[in-house]
């Protein structure tokens, strides 16, 4: 999910600038304390400032510097040099899981981090969940008015909706539609795909559908001007990208039928140099009050069921939230075990399949 | 009497001459020492270094298996041979175009040079990035190049000109053009009007002087700038990956999705040493068959 939030470097930076001035405005260093977070600029970390890092920071009293970086590479960098500036990053669930086999990440003390109130599944022993987006297919209202595609068979059946399609470049997120167009149900995708079998046969569907992909994306920023342009009538992509566009004046729509429902989330690298403030950080940026505030800075919903029940967000901005329980019982979680699993075995099939 | 004086004279000079041109050639090597130093910081020894990480495997022991991979997966043949196609395509696209256009600009009186100079150089104010990004407006199917093609009635469907090879080899070569004109102009500007003027007063029409005389002096220039050219496509990044839509997967573009994938420098800088090693083994024998210095050198 890296590449979700990456504009140009000199974007990030701007961003992040702006982010640490007015954080140093807001928060004058009344603190005993400072944590440091890491996250991946552009208008994402922007939300995130304003719902979660300074509300939190102001909360507990504490300043909040923020930085952007390149990943879970630049953390095993500095982590293996036993240089870690940053005491929490915000990252890909799978790029978390990933990091955490690895041994680079501290592990949560569930004793002062409360997920009771989680969903399940937004939680591991080494990250906790920040916000719910989904993996959706988008298309031109103009090309298709009310009566676009509502399942991945149909983003495969070019004659009932002929046009150009957009997919990604890279294999996450990218066979679990293949499956379903296939005919294999939500729930048995993950088992299908557990084999080498598996994964060709998702493959081989995509091959099928090649010819009427115009373009491989390979950002949000991306398949959000795809769609704003008319360069494409359908793409896949993550769901709070296509509301910013709308907003824009894009003629596009989404469905949360069979879209994938994935997760962003902090984890404490190891070496950490403010740990323990870092975990109370987390614990307080997870509470519901705090978690409910993200809904008003971007489309991606909270990670505590508990934030939907306190009256901070309105019954139709909580219709629009990936992780509503009427959109979430729609779509397919991704499963982390997968990705651990096969993910660069599949990439690199995946990345044959694009050559060819 | 006169001999041994003499030859003890000349002894003493030579001791003399030995001793300067030591002392000149220390001179020159510290006055080269910043550059040397520099190159050998930001150059030699994080290429040296990323050469070692490309023989480790995760765990830190020496292993081939970044190597392997390559050998494994026919994708990452396929992304060389893009990468040499792609950069090949450009440089000889550049080299038809680039050299009428610094053919035009040395026959041209100063002033009007220097003037039609700014133009070429003018892309080389604006980045990079800028100029990508503006070749994908124009370029798109409801692009500005598209709706007045079709509405000048000089093509009916929207043509696909981005998000595939043609888009990135427009991108390219705009980009690239100036380091092939800038050495070119220099090195048919550097040749004398009197060797022409000789050809055509021992009987040569235009044409033949041209083609015996004056492109053969103008080769260094040519080669000198496809060479830089051709070089520098072999890395390119932000123009395949913003204007060849996912289907133009170059080195560099591969580089990255490696570290994305692996967390790992090994697996990236491994793909770097390879593009080295057939970029250096190609000059080489470039070099070889052309006889490049010959070249190089004979307009000096």
């Amino acid at each position: 999910m890296t590449n979700k939030k990456n504009f140009s470097r000199r974007g990030l930076l701007t961003v992040a600038v702006g982010a640490m001035a007015l954080s140093a405005v807001a928060l004058p260093a009344l603190a005993d304390g400072s944590v440091t977070v890491a996250s991946w600029g552009g208008s994402y970390q922007n939300a995130q400032s304003l719902a979660l890092f300074q509300p939190a920071a102001k909360a507990m009293g504490i300043t909040v510097k923020e930085e952007t970086y390149g990943g879970m590479s630049d953390v095993r960098l500095k982590v293996k040099a036993g240089a870690v500036a940053w005491d929490i990053v915000s990252s890909g669930s799978g790029s978390a899981a990933r990091a955490a086999e690895e041994g680079l990440l501290e592990k949560i003390d569930f004793g002062i981090v409360d997920v009771s109130t989680f969903y399940p599944g937004l939680y591991t022993d080494y990250c906790i969940g920040s916000d719910v987006f989904s993996t959706v297919m988008a298309f031109n209202t103009a090309t298709f008015g009310d009566k676009g595609p509502n399942s991945w068979a149909d983003f495969w059946d070019t004659k009932k909706f002929p046009g150009k399609r957009a997919y990604r470049d890279k294999v996450a997120g990218a066979l679990e539609p293949a499956l379903m167009a296939d005919g294999v149900a939500p729930e048995d995708v993950y088992k299908v795909l557990d084999s080498e079998e598996g994964i060709k046969r998702a493959i081989d569907k995509i091959r099928e559908l090649k010819p009427s992909v115009a373009v491989w994306w390979s950002s949000g920023a991306q398949h959000a001007q795809l769609m704003k342009d008319g360069e494409v009538d359908m793409t896949t992509g993550w769901n709070g990208r296509f509301d910013v566009a709308k907003k824009d004046g894009a003629k596009v729509a989404y469905t949360f039928n069979q879209a994938l429902l994935d997760y962003d989330c902090f984890a404490i690298p190891k070496g950490a140099p403010n740990k323990d403030l870092a975990m109370k950080f987390l614990a307080e940026m997870s509470k519901p009050e705090i978690q409910a505030n993200l809904p008003e800075h971007i489309t991606y919903g909270p990670t505590n069921k508990k934030a939907y029940e306190i009256g901070k967000i309105d019954e139709a901005m909580a219709r629009a939230m990936p992780s509503h329980p009427e959109n979430a019982k729609l779509q397919l979680p991704i499963s982390l075990a997968w990705y651990a699993k096969w993910e660069q075995k599949a990439a690199a099939m995946y990345q044959e399949m694009l050559t060819e | 009497m006169a001999g041994t004086a003499s030859g003890a004279g000349a002894r003493a000079n030579e001791a003399l001459l030995n001793r300067q041109d030591w002392q000149e050639r220390w001179a020159l090597l510290g006055l080269a020492s910043p550059a040397v130093l520099t190159v050998l910081i930001v150059m030699v020894i994080p290429v040296g270094w990323l050469f070692y990480l490309s023989f480790l495997s995760d765990d830190g022991n020496f292993s081939l298996e970044h190597y392997d991979r390559m050998l494994e997966s026919k994708a990452y043949a396929r992304i060389f041979w893009t990468t040499f196609k792609v950069s090949f395509l450009t440089t000889g696209i550049c080299i038809l175009l680039g050299y009428p256009l610094a053919y035009f600009l040395s026959q041209l009186p100063k002033r009007a040079a220097a003037l039609c100079m700014l133009t070429v150089l003018l892309p080389f104010w604006t980045s990079l990035l800028v100029r990508t990004y503006a070749w994908l407006v124009l370029l798109q199917s409801k692009g500005l190049i598209n709706e007045w093609g079709i509405s000048l009635g000089l093509w009916e469907e929207q043509l696909a000109l981005v998000h595939n090879l043609t888009g990135t080899l427009i991108g390219m070569v705009h980009i690239m053009l100036p380091f092939l004109v800038l050495p070119l102009y220099g090195s048919m500007k550097a040749i004398s009007e009197d060797y022409l003027k000789a050809s055509s007063n021992l009987g040569a029409g235009p044409v033949q002087t041209f083609w015996n005389i004056f492109f053969p002096l103008s080769l260094p220039g040519l080669f000198a700038g496809a060479l830089i050219v051709f070089v520098l496509c072999l890395g390119f990044f932000v123009t395949p990956a913003v204007l060849g839509g996912g289907k133009v997967i170059m080195v560099s573009n591969q580089i990255t999705n490696n570290i994305e994938l692996f967390f790992n420098w090994g697996a990236a800088s491994a793909l770097g040493v390879v593009l080295l090693a057939i970029t250096l083994g190609i000059l080489f024998a470039a070099t070889r068959l052309l006889n490049l210095n010959r070249i190089l050198g004979a307009g000096h």
